[in-house]
């Protein structure tokens, strides 16, 4: 489904990827972590799009396509679903104005009709109960005023509506108590499925004892340091990424 | 029947045309409108014609907006049309009373509504001083600053017709009044318009006054409006202004409140050539509250200038001013937020913001907040910006598909809803949020909607 060969990455001039490999395959859960600053957010902006990354080498497969010549836009409607660390607030754009306008943009690129306003309002109904997510927060602006708890939510809610191929969660764990976690751990669960994957971005092992990876990965100084299978995380938990630090040291 | 006369040399040429018709414009006006003239030809022979060497005009020099050959209509002129057939309303969601103004004259065929309550006069400026001269000796040009603006001097000097609403003490208006401002004709036209709202104590009132130009030609338009606002009266007064490029409209709306009033302006410029607002309030009563919003939306070579000035002239006085403007193209734009707390004004509250987005490099905004505060216990705020769409805001929505070009919309939209959401007639907000809406989309045709109707308008010609 996904597969990044080489990928170098910088901004302003300052080299962030130096060099990341992995595949990603239908059905699988992959765990990206590491210790601040080594580039793990910056992997996710780059898959997505985000202007302020420059790619320097290395090439990126979506199911065939490269991915890095398509713009954030034909990147979403291709089924690439970033849950944000930081959701922006956009006041005065309506949650129903917003996710209507990104359904049927959707729909429009796999050549589907809009929906009907009562159609899309019942999709939304279903979608909300799936993430619990509180019906009033839908009526409200973009993000606008919610708590960080509320905005989490308010992601998986928005990945609920446009079931994306390849989630990539960043960081949807900071900030959450532990009712929180469990109700977006759950929503990714209750979506997840045999075509569709996720890419898990976390500093800790709270969140995967909620949604349990097929393999985790170290991502440290721009590169992936470390492969293994979920109990590598248990080990970081344990034990720090300094063991890691000095193992990529020597 | 109109005089034509070249504009060259604007303040002599103005006194002269003044000179030529005086006679003719006090034949056909009411005394206490031909009592002021004097005094204002006065102000205007010393003010003249402000440039931008001005301070109050320092962003918009007028001055060549006002020359060329102009058709002066000093005895009452109307449209040939029905006036149904300017607008093709099937007005629904929004009931008002409406009249028509053509061209600065209230349009003879107004169908005055019997359904208006007691006592309430909404009918034509000449008519009203006919019938209510003591009230035009009490109020007219008493708010009106002609000593201080040139403009507002000129406007009292010409000045023979217009609206006037008086609503006595104690009625609540069920339906807004609504004030449709035409312009028309195919020669280049000048006109002076003047309109009085009076709104005794414990009444209430919604205005809507909707400017529009219907055909292709040069027109220049000096408009005064004066409004006072009895004790714990409440007034809405909304301005949608939707021009061609080739309109040059001067609005000077002049408030006056006494205690406890509440008073709410707000001044929408979907499209106009160039277009200053002066905005003056005076709160000359304990109490008082005034809530100044604006939004300008313009692009090509439009220019839009918001001057407003706020008079707390008493204590314990709030008031609340946010104006926004989107700019595109090559547009300009200014804002002049003055603020002024006298010493004995006590516990005043003043708010004040504008923001701006300027979409391209060459759109250019300049904006000032300038407060003057004599008191010593007063809350006064003020902020400026003047800044791009948010980058981060765009890439959240184009991460979840939505196109540039729709993101952009959405944002320039949300940017502008602020001031939309403090409209507070339900209706009125819904058409205007789809006006501004049609208008980020490029859809909107200036002269093709309505605010009433939001419906296309018949064959009329488009510029």
């Amino acid at each position: 489904m996904l597969e990044i060969k080489n990928l170098h990455a910088s901004i302003d001039d300052k080299e962030i990827l130096r060099g990341i490999n992995l595949k990603v395959k239908p059905g699988e859960i992959h765990a990206i972590m590491g210790p601040n600053g080594s580039g793990k957010s910056t992997l996710a902006s780059v898959l997505t799009g985000n202007e302020k990354f420059k790619v320097v080498e290395g090439e990126v497969l979506f199911n065939g396509k490269n991915l890095l010549e398509l713009s954030p836009e034909d990147r979403a409607r291709e089924g690439i679903f970033l849950s944000f660390q930081y959701p922006v607030e956009i006041p005065g754009v309506s949650m129903v104005n917003f996710m209507r306008t990104a359904l049927n943009e959707h729909r429009k690129y796999k050549g589907l009709e809009p929906l009907s306003a009562s159609e899309f309002l019942k999709l939304m109904r279903e979608k909300k109960k799936l993430v619990e997510i509180d019906s009033n927060l839908t009526n409200r602006s973009v993000n606008e005023g919610f708590s960080g708890g509320e905005k989490k939510k308010n992601e998986i809610f928005q990945m609920a509506m446009l079931e994306p191929k390849l989630a990539i969660l960043d960081e949807t764990d900071s900030g959450l108590d532990i009712d929180a976690l469990r109700i977006v751990a759950n929503g990714v669960n209750k979506l997840k499925r045999p075509d569709n994957a996720v890419i898990v971005i976390t500093h800790y092992q709270r969140l995967l004892d909620y949604i349990v990876p097929d393999f985790v990965h170290v991502l440290y100084q721009g590169r992936i340091v470390k492969s293994a299978g979920k109990e590598l995380a248990l080990e970081l938990e344990e034990k720090g990424y300094d063991w890691i630090k000095k193992e990529v040291e020597e | 029947m109109s005089v034509t006369k070249r504009i060259e040399e604007v303040k002599e040429n103005y006194k002269e045309l003044f000179e030529e018709n005086r006679k003719l414009i006090e034949r056909h006006s009411p005394d206490v409108i031909n009592n002021v003239r004097n005094e204002c030809f006065e102000s205007f022979d010393l003010k003249g014609i402000p440039d931008d060497r001005d301070e109050d005009y320092k962003y918009t020099n007028i001055q060549p907006f006002l020359k060329g050959s102009f058709d002066f209509s000093f005895v009452h002129t109307d449209t040939d049309s029905q006036l149904e057939d300017f607008f093709k309303c099937e007005v629904t969601a929004l009931e008002t009373y409406s009249v028509f103004v053509i061209n600065g004259w209230y349009s003879a065929k107004n169908k005055v509504a019997e359904s208006l309550p007691d006592g309430v006069f909404f009918g034509s400026l000449k008519e009203g001083a006919i019938k209510y001269p003591e009230i035009f000796e009490k109020y007219y040009n008493k708010a009106a600053r002609f000593e201080r603006d040139g403009f507002t001097a000129l406007n009292g000097m010409f000045a023979q017709d217009g609206v006037f609403i008086y609503v006595p003490d104690g009625v609540v208006l069920d339906k807004p009044l609504q004030i449709v401002n035409i312009l028309t004709g195919d020669s280049d036209i000048a006109a002076f318009q003047r309109n009085m709202v009076i709104v005794e104590q414990n009444s209430q009132a919604r205005i809507l006054v909707c400017d529009h130009t219907l055909t292709p030609s040069k027109f220049v338009m000096n408009s005064v409006t004066e409004v006072f606002a009895g004790e714990n009266a409440f007034i809405e007064y909304y301005n949608q202004q939707n021009q061609h490029n080739l309109t040059t409209q001067v609005a000077g709306l002049f408030i006056e409140q006494k205690a406890s009033s509440n008073v709410l302006t707000n001044n929408i410029t979907l499209h106009a050539g160039i277009a200053r607002n002066n905005i003056f309030y005076k709160l000359n009563g304990e109490n008082a509250e005034s809530h100044l919003y604006g939004l300008y939306l313009s692009d090509k070579n439009q220019h839009v200038d918001n001057f407003t000035f706020i008079d707390h002239a008493k204590p314990n006085c709030t008031s609340f001013e946010l104006f926004k403007g989107v700019l595109d193209d090559r547009a300009t734009g200014a804002f002049t937020g003055r603020v002024l707390v006298r010493e004995d004004s006590q516990n005043t509250n003043a708010y004040q913001s504008n923001n701006n987005i300027l979409l391209t490099d060459l759109a250019r905004m300049s904006t000032r907040p300038q407060l003057e505060i004599y008191a010593d216990d007063v809350k006064c705020s003020h902020g400026a910006t003047v800044g791009q769409l948010d980058d981060e805001a765009m890439f959240y929505l184009r991460s979840r598909g939505i196109s540039k070009e729709e993101a952009r919309v959405l944002l320039m939209y949300a940017f502008a809803y602020e001031v939309i959401d403090k409209i507070k007639v339900e209706a009125l907000k819904e058409q205007i949020r789809e006006l501004v809406e049609k208008r980020f989309r490029g859809e909107l045709d200036k002269c093709d909607f309505c605010v009433v109707c939001a419906e296309p308008s018949n064959s009329l010609n488009c510029f």
